[in-house]
């Protein structure tokens, strides 16, 4: 019969292991996500669930990059996000500015529509 | 079995309880003060107007809340022909959910100290009247607030209605055109104290004193009651529910008790932004005038003081036009706000900081909430 | 410590379904309400990471900022309208490979992070601070971000306005 102490040093540790797992399961996470996003990009014809899906694909990134700061001890992956934060704002506030123009000057937003430049 | 009555568990345990009671509590007397809050908008509009208002259910008609909510709750539940059935139904519950998750960080007054007695404390824990003491307690304040968006543009979208949907649209653009300046008037706040940590923030309005605090913070004080009267959608900013326009705006295919939660919904946000102002702008629980002690009553005091003015809003500035009011955020509140950002970190800069002393700051974290903050 | 365990695998389990969610639904609203979630989801899971920062911030900049600008145009556009399938069998052939990719992708990954080193440490809202401007390293692309956010602001409003009738 092991005394208390030992048995909650065990579950302690596996505590511990459960958290090492953290990284493991978030990156795990972090890549399905990412290519869901990108299978959503080339399946989904609608401009803005398109873009949606790429927000989906940054932040599969963002995980990834949050795991990779958790497993290193640094402080480097958290600041990339917030870069990659700023940049997915521009993105968006762009996007749907020219997702608003299409609307208006076509009247579509299927992208197999957009062709223009296909010469 | 034995592993989990460890004295660890047992430990973990006993804050898990005292968490739990605390939001008990604190969650029925925001029930308490949301409903006692309709009824006095409703006396204090009418004296303001020349009107008696409710005075019949009970004494001065102070029962008046209760009657509405039985009415409320026999009502019939209509959905409209069309509806977006899952948004529909979830809009009211984001609303009361992200009103309430929010005012879990915001600290009610301190460590409980009560006259002739001294500190509270329950098995060995010093106690505060706070759930959570987070250390992005504010920022976390703006994120769950931002998320109370979503309960206004689902009801406005999924309800299939015209008027609805120009109020959910107007909401959305108001709501996230507001934040900007509601954002810019915490920097110097935060600025200051050197942590999102409200309590950290009261700390350090008391290492400053509390009248230089309020005058020096008043310009991002001004700032943060317009942005937040914008948020909140009260007059003059009602624009997603103006009555002449638009019916009723967002809720206007609502009835029954998920137009009741919808309410609840928009006062617990006055609440939460009335705490916040108090704990941040006013100093919270410290005591504003000497020979008097430093008290939780104080924060409510001040709480209600500032609730209080958005009634007095209500009653006396007429509603904008919508033009104006992007013109106004964009053009003159977000500049302005940005300015006072430049002033005061050039102010910080040019006369050096004063941070509260650091034990102080130590102090103010209770090891209960250092679980929760992780 | 168990809570956090719960709240991590259960943030998991439902960022992957919402993630799929995202994909397969059909009209754009129900695509909106999924990413909210996934979204809100993967903030839990930045915070039990033990990055509460990161996770308000997500919390505040996509949940609060871009899905309301997206859920913004879809009810001004008034996007309701279902897609269908793509022509060509793009679509089809994209969801199978998109499946062998997914679990080629999990496998390794999963395998490759079993060897990542483990100095777990609390980090708060002043440890990010100090990252990014007590060293000149970030500081620059930190002042670069608010040009970026500059001018994504200039452009947008140059493309999305409405161009006035000059009698042209």
């Amino acid at each position: 019969m092991p005394s208390l102490d030992t048995l909650y040093s065990a579950t302690l540790s596996g505590f511990e292991t459960a958290h090492g797992g953290f990284v493991q399961v978030a990156l795990a996470v972090s890549a399905f996500l990412f290519v869901v996003g990108a299978v959503g990009v080339f399946v989904r014809r609608n401009v803005i669930t398109v873009m949606m899906c790429v927000e989906l694909m940054l932040n599969a990134v963002n995980l990834a990059f949050v795991a990779f700061s958790r497993a290193h001890g640094t402080i480097d992956g958290q600041i990339l996000v917030f870069f990659v934060f700023t940049v997915a704002a521009a993105e968006a506030a762009v996007g749907l500015a020219i997702v608003i123009a299409l609307q208006r000057n076509r009247e579509d937003l299927d992208v197999d529509s957009f062709n223009l430049m296909k010469g | 079995m034995e592993m989990l009555l460890s004295p660890a568990n047992k430990e973990l345990g006993i804050d898990a309880l005292i968490a739990l009671v605390k939001v008990a509590v604190i969650f029925n007397a925001l029930l308490l003060v949301f409903s006692l809050m309709t009824y006095v908008e409703r006396r204090v509009l009418a004296f303001m107007q020349f009107r008696r208002g409710p005075n019949r259910v009970g004494w001065f008609g102070i029962l008046q809340p209760a009657a509405d909510g039985i009415k409320l709750f026999f009502k019939e539940e209509v959905m409209p022909e069309g509806a977006h059935k899952l948004l529909f139904f979830a809009a009211p519950v984001v609303a009361l959910i992200t009103a309430y998750v929010a005012l879990a960080v915001v600290p009610y007054g301190g460590p409980l100290v009560l006259p002739f007695y001294g500190q509270v404390s329950v098995f060995g824990r010093p106690l505060d009247i706070q759930i959570a003491n987070l250390d992005v307690g504010v920022l976390f304040i703006f994120a769950i607030t931002a998320l109370g968006v979503y309960g206004i543009v689902f009801a406005g979208y999924a309800s299939n209605n015209k008027y609805a949907l120009i109020g959910g649209l107007r909401s959305s653009a108001q709501m996230f055109s507001y934040e900007l300046a509601l954002g810019m008037s915490w920097v110097s706040v935060i600025m200051a104290a050197g942590s999102f940590r409200l309590t950290d923030i009261v700390a350090t309005t008391a290492a400053w004193g509390i009248w230089p605090w309020m005058i020096l913070q008043s310009p991002a004080f001004i700032i943060y009651m317009i942005a937040a009267c914008a948020e909140v959608n009260r007059t003059p900013f009602d624009l997603p529910e103006s009555e002449t326009e638009l019916v009723a705006g967002f809720h206007t295919e609502y009835s029954s008790m998920k137009f009741a939660l919808l309410q609840m919904a928009e006062y617990i946000n006055m609440i939460t932004v009335c705490a916040l102002a108090s704990n941040m702008f006013l100093g919270g629980w410290l005591s504003p005038l000497p020979f008097i002690p430093n008290s939780p009553l104080w924060f409510f005091a001040k709480m209600l003081f500032l609730l209080f003015v958005f009634i007095w809003l209500r009653a006396t500035v007429p509603r904008f036009r919508y033009d104006q009011l992007m013109d106004f955020g964009w053009k003159r509140l977000i500049p302005i706000a940005a300015l006072w950002v430049v002033l005061f970190s050039g102010m910080t800069a040019f006369f050096g900081e004063k941070k509260a002393p650091p034990s102080t700051v130590a102090t103010s974290t209770s090891p209960a909430a250092g679980q929760v903050s992780r | 410590m168990i809570l956090d365990v719960i709240l991590f695998y259960g943030a998991a389990i439902v960022a992957l379904a919402s993630g799929l969610f995202v994909v397969s639904q059909r009209s754009p609203i129900n695509s909106a309400f999924s990413l909210i979630v996934t979204m809100c989801s993967l903030a839990v899971m930045f915070a039990m990471l033990g990055s509460a920062f990161i996770a308000v911030l997500q919390v505040v900049v996509y949940a609060g900022a871009i899905m309301v600008l997206f859920l913004f145009v879809i009810m001004l556009l008034n996007a309701k309208q279902e897609e269908g399938e793509r022509a060509g069998g793009i679509g089809r052939a994209a969801i199978a490979l998109g499946i062998i990719l997914a679990i080629q992708s999990v496998v390794v990954v999963w395998k490759g992070a079993a060897n990542l080193p483990a100095n777990y440490r609390e980090t708060t809202s002043a440890d990010v601070a100090r990252g990014l401007f007590a060293s000149p390293r970030f500081l620059y692309a930190f002042e670069a971000t608010s040009i970026l956010i500059l001018s994504a602001m200039v452009g947008a409003i140059v493309v999305a306005r409405k161009e006035k009738d000059t009698g042209k």
